[in-house]
């Protein structure tokens, strides 16, 4: 019997629950008694609620309580900030004044018997408002510096960093590019719509919600209601998709509670598919300027990145732009500055790739024409520039594979086909181009705690309040899990996403595999050597069985300086083909090869669905997603899954191939894992614009590339 | 949902004595057929009837082809005309346009009556969170003029409304000459599909012809030997499972090489299903030399205005009808 799992195709272990409806969500955890709560929305983007007139409501068949600014209790709203809120600001605050700051900000919550009834009585909540002036018009705000903050590693997030004199070496670069590349406002939209179910019992409360991070939540609305965080508990199975939108605890979740706790039972709210670009984070707007200096021969002399994003007037939102500018390639010269747009609008969030993939776009698509200016090949050009260390940190990479990326990518893909000039390639009408990018995803390690259990009949228990947003953490650590104990993975269950269980970090940045990964991985171990020792046998079923009890280990690990002595990333490269249509401007993707560094991989055939997903996530960035917002007034008139399309079957090329290449990097974690969640997104939009710009001549640099911009 | 009663009448004049009206939002009562557009606007808010008059069992659900043409029964699912082999070999712009509509789920559930009376895709008519739209309330103004407009039409549009019909089938059929066939309590009456839907002029509320109690019962198309060489092209954001940016309907009678006769819808574009008599005239007699077509489709663009996000459909559209017109000059 094998028990070596790790590396292993292993199917997911939650799929047959998944595919039956077995798995329970969120919102299916109904109670006993359980009322439903609607949420009323604000309809201006800034001022105060004049009035809010709510008889009708209450008098609406089935209505429980209507509450407002006006009659809701007041919440302490203790300080706290979890490493996925934004560092500089203020939360927003629900039901507590007359304030509104945005559109779609909640001003009533109307609790009922049933679902219909609630919304509908929530429809008949009247409000007026004060208008006061307002800014939803990112083309006419003035970006200001963000206020110096430190990133959820703990470092300090530098707005802006400088070396060597890049104004200078641009000015005297023989060959440049200075381009302004945007890229609009886009939705995580996962296909499990927001939902909590709140439940107190005295001063504790139990919450069923949809949370990349259980003990986060815990946390937050414990600080909110001024309970101690060990009051509430957080129950969390399945995620049915998030890419980020679950990462914060939002304020329908304390809607949720402090519904529960006016009408004195269970109470449940659920976002409907419109809320969703109201009610949770999103990507945000960004507009970035790049200007690449190169010597006629291809060496990078100046890059200077500067960009901004919206955010919200009561919280500063900053997310990696910048970084990648930074280090991805050698120069001695280097700007970058980050800014802020404060608008009327909501607070921004992370989502998929937060930072890489939008600053990504705009270096990526620079890159490329530079290599045009150039007139050499991108591949060439970035194998030119390519770094021996971190110039930016100064220090050495833990790993990195760029080279076999591009290499094994372009082998896969036939890159070497390619005839360099733009226009140059059709098939029938269509005109045909390949283009290529390259990614990089910061290797995140935070403190985890597991336990594992081993029980006398020779089957184990391991536990850990990580979360499952899809990408297979239930798969993963079972077959971690299996392989340090020694047994078969039948044998194995593992539990995840329960405040109860060991402390997770958060399940976002990609670092679920090495953290909570490293953490069951050593739990396992020491319960098998305790069993083994305690049982006084060589072999660990004799041992359990002659125990007779469990045997239980706890662990927890932190990170160690690594991150001192190294920078650890995850690299890729993206090779794409399109086609285009040049009468009718439509662009379909044909093929995508990715190749990744991505250290060890656990599970060849999640981590394949991942990066597919990612990439697939990158044809929306590319070609469809935008969320609009109105500038006269802060809505998002496309807040639905009609006209803001994201990719379908149909989109999804024929040919989508990930490649790991092999990687042993012995510094970034016990497992030597970096993580695929994010880089399979980071590259995929500057690789199909750059293959729009070979088949077209056309060089889009705001996304998305929709057939009015080719034309 | 605004609360309503449901009523299931036995036969169809029990029907028609609700005096429901499709298309109007200050209607009392309304119809609903496969329910795929109707519970959406139930939902948002943006239709609030106090009675909805199911359809269900009431209409004919048969398509027929004979010497004369085409008669679909109103209750015909998208899936059944699609997939209907007569009418994928005499009527293609017909099964394509559906094909291109909507996903299969929906095809199956929605019915030809409900297709031709859905309501635009018009954001600001969607979102209860705006307070203007002229066509949702009468008299409250137009978001979309000034506003995010790139889905809107530009053709057949006023001061008032600029909103696009978003029916795919429609524009196939307006391209055949298709009719309505009309029941009301006193009988029945036929409409030319052209003159099935108003233009949103100064009042926006009004969509259709049909009045209190009048129900769609079938659609007909005229048979012609043109019908067989007919194309729907269809542009879009995504690949599949969308509405159309704009499309074009075109079917053909050739002689050889030369046009003799030429049918030209556009969709996504206009305020209704968009026929160019100019464009057709200009095409007969003609060959299928680009040259030509452009010169041709050019002529769609007669009194188009944009309003900003949407001025490159002008240019799309006659791109679309070129395409088209050569699609459908290859086929045999
Ligand atoms: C996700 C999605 C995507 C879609 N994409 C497309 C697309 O790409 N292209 C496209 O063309 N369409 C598309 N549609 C629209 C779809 O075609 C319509 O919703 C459908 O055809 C409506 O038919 P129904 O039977 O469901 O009508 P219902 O929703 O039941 O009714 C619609 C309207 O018609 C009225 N009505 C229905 N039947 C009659 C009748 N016999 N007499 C009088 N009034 C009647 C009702 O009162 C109501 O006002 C899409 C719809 C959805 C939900
Ligand atoms: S275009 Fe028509 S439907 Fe849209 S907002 Fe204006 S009036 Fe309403």
């Amino acid at each position: 019997m094998t028990t070596a799992f790790i590396g292993q195709p292993v199917s997911r272990v939650d799929g047959r629950q998944k595919v039956t409806g077995a798995a329970r969500y969120a919102a299916e955890f109904d109670l006993p008694r359980q009322a439903h709560g609607a949420i009323v929305r604000s309809t201006v983007a800034n001022g105060r609620i004049a009035s809010i007139d709510s008889a009708a409501a209450e008098r609406g068949p089935g209505v429980v309580a209507v509450l407002t600014h006006r009659n809701a209790p007041r919440l302490p709203y203790s300080p706290h900030k979890g490493a996925v809120d934004p560092q500089v600001g203020e939360r927003l605050h629900v039901l507590q004044d007359d304030r509104v700051s945005h559109q779609g900000q909640p001003i009533a919550l109307v609790i009922a018997d049933t679902v219909e009834q609630a919304r509908h009585a929530a429809a008949l909540v009247r409000v007026t408002y004060t208008p006061e002036s307002w800014t939803t018009d990112i083309t006419r705000v003035a970006p200001v510096q963000p206020t110096q903050q430190k990133t959820d590693q703990g470092e300090v997030r530098p707005p802006a960093t400088r070396r060597g004199d890049p104004e200078g070496a641009l000015a005297s670069a023989e060959v440049k590019v200075e381009q302004t590349y945007i890229h609009p406002r886009e939705n995580h939209n996962p296909i499990e719509m927001h939902a909590t179910i709140a439940a107190w019992d005295g001063d504790r409360l139990t919450l069923w919600d949809k949370t990349q991070w259980v003990h986060n939540t815990a946390e937050e609305i414990a600080a909110v209601f001024g309970i101690p965080a060990q009051n509430v508990r957080v129950i969390s199975p399945f995620v049915g998709g998030a890419f980020g939108s679950s990462l914060r605890t939002w304020p329908h979740v304390t809607l949720a509670a402090l519904g529960a706790r006016a009408a004195g039972r269970p109470v449940k709210v659920m976002l409907s598919r419109r809320e969703m670009y109201y009610g949770v984070g999103y990507r945000p707007h960004t507009v970035q300027q790049v200007a690449l200096g190169a010597s006629r021969d291809g060496r990078l002399a100046a890059i200077m990145h500067d960009g901004y994003q919206e955010t919200s007037t009561y919280e500063e939102f900053s997310e990696a732009l910048l970084n990648a500018s930074r280090f991805l390639y050698s120069c001695p010269n280097v700007d970058t500055r980050h800014r802020l747009a404060r608008m009327n609008v909501h607070t921004p969030t992370y989502m998929r790739a937060p930072g890489e993939a939008s600053g990504v776009f705009a270096l990526e698509s620079a890159m490329d024409e530079l290599a045009v200016a150039l007139n050499m090949d991108p591949v060439e050009l970035r194998l030119l520039n390519e770094p021996e260390r971190d110039e930016f940190k100064k220090l050495p990479f833990s790993s990195r594979s760029t080279r076999a990326c591009y290499r094994a990518a372009a082998e896969r893909f036939g890159w070497s086909r390619r005839s360099a000039q733009p226009r140059s390639m059709r098939d029938g009408r269509l005109l045909i181009g390949w283009g290529m990018a390259t990614a990089t995803y910061p290797m995140n390690f935070a403190p985890a705690s597991a336990m594992a259990r081993l029980l006398p009949d020779g089957t184990a228990e391991v536990t850990s309040a990580a979360s499952d947003m899809g990408p297979g953490t239930w798969t993963s650590m079972t077959q971690v899990a299996a392989e340090a104990l020694g047994l078969p993975i039948e044998r194995v269950k593992f539990v995840l996403g329960d405040t109860r269980l060991p402390n997770a970090p958060v399940h976002g940045g990609s670092l679920t595999m090495a953290s909570v990964g490293s953490a069951v991985q050593a739990a396992c171990r020491k319960a098998r050597e305790d069993a083994l020792a305690r049982g006084g046998a060589n072999d660990l079923l004799e041992a359990v069985r002659r125990i007779g009890q469990p045997v239980e280990a706890s662990v927890d690990t932190n990170p160690g300086d690594e991150s001192q002595r190294f920078s650890m990333h995850a690299f890729g490269a993206v090779f794409v083909e399109v086609a285009v249509d040049p009468d009718l401007g439509e662009t379909r993707v044909r093929s995508m090869v990715g190749a990744y560094g991505a250290g060890r991989i656990v599970n060849p055939k999640l981590t394949r669905s991942q990066c597919i997903g990612g990439m697939i996530g990158g044809i929306g960035m590319a070609l469809m997603e935008h969320a609009v917002l109105d500038a006269r007034n802060g809505r998002v008139p496309n807040a639905n899954l009609a006209e803001y399309p994201v990719p379908v079957h149909a989109d999804t090329p024929p040919v989508m191939e990930a490649i790991f290449v092999e990687e042993h990097d012995l510094h970034v974690n016990p497992l030597g894992v970096k993580g695929v969640g994010e880089i399979a997104m980071v590259g995929v939009a500057p690789a199909i614009t750059n293959a729009i710009f070979h088949a077209t001549g056309k060089r889009i640099r705001e996304l998305p590339a929709t057939p009015d911009k080719l034309l | 949902m605004h609360p309503f009663t449901l009523e299931r009448p036995r036969d169809l004049p029990a029907a028609l004595a609700f005096g429901a009206q499709a298309g109007r939002n200050d209607a009392p009562a309304e119809y609903i057929a496969g329910g795929t557009d109707m519970v959406q606007l139930l939902q948002e808010y943006v239709r609030r009837p106090d009675r909805l008059i199911s359809l269900a069992g009431l209409l004919d659900n048969r398509v027929e082809i004979g010497p004369q043409g085409l008669r679909l029964g109103a209750a015909a699912t998208m899936a059944d005309v699609a997939a209907h082999p007569r009418i994928i070999e005499q009527f293609p712009v017909i099964s394509e346009a559906l094909l291109n509509s909507a996903s299969p789920q929906v095809r199956n559930q929605a019915t030809m009556g409900g297709n031709l009376l859905q309501r635009t895709r018009c954001p600001y008519f969607r979102d209860v969170g705006y307070a203007a739209c002229n066509k949702r309330a009468p008299g409250s103004g137009c978001a979309a003029v000034g506003g995010e407009n790139r889905w809107h039409a530009v053709l057949g549009t006023s001061e008032h409304c600029i909103a696009a019909n978003p029916s795919d089938l429609a524009v196939a059929l307006v391209a055949l000459g298709a009719s309505v066939e009309v029941r009301r309590a006193g009988g029945d009456r036929t409409v030319p599909l052209a003159e099935f839907h108003r233009l949103p002029g100064d009042a926006p509320h009004l969509e259709t012809v049909l009045e209190p109690g009048e129900v769609i019962t079938a659609i007909t198309v005229p048979a012609s030997p043109m019908a067989r060489r007919s194309h729907y092209l269809k542009v879009r954001d995504r690949a599949s499972f969308e509405f159309a940016v704009v499309s074009a309907a075109v079917a053909l009678d050739m002689d050889g090489g030369t046009i003799r006769q030429a049918r030209v819808a556009l969709g996504g574009v206009g305020t209704k299903p968009w026929r160019v008599p100019r464009v057709e005239a200009a095409l007969a007699g003609g060959g299928l030399d680009p040259a030509a077509l452009r010169r041709a489709a050019a002529l769609a663009a007669d009194g188009a205005q944009g309003r900003g996000h949407n001025d490159f459909k002008i240019e799309l559209m006659q791109r679309a009808i070129v395409r088209a017109v050569e699609i459908a000059g290859a086929r045999a």
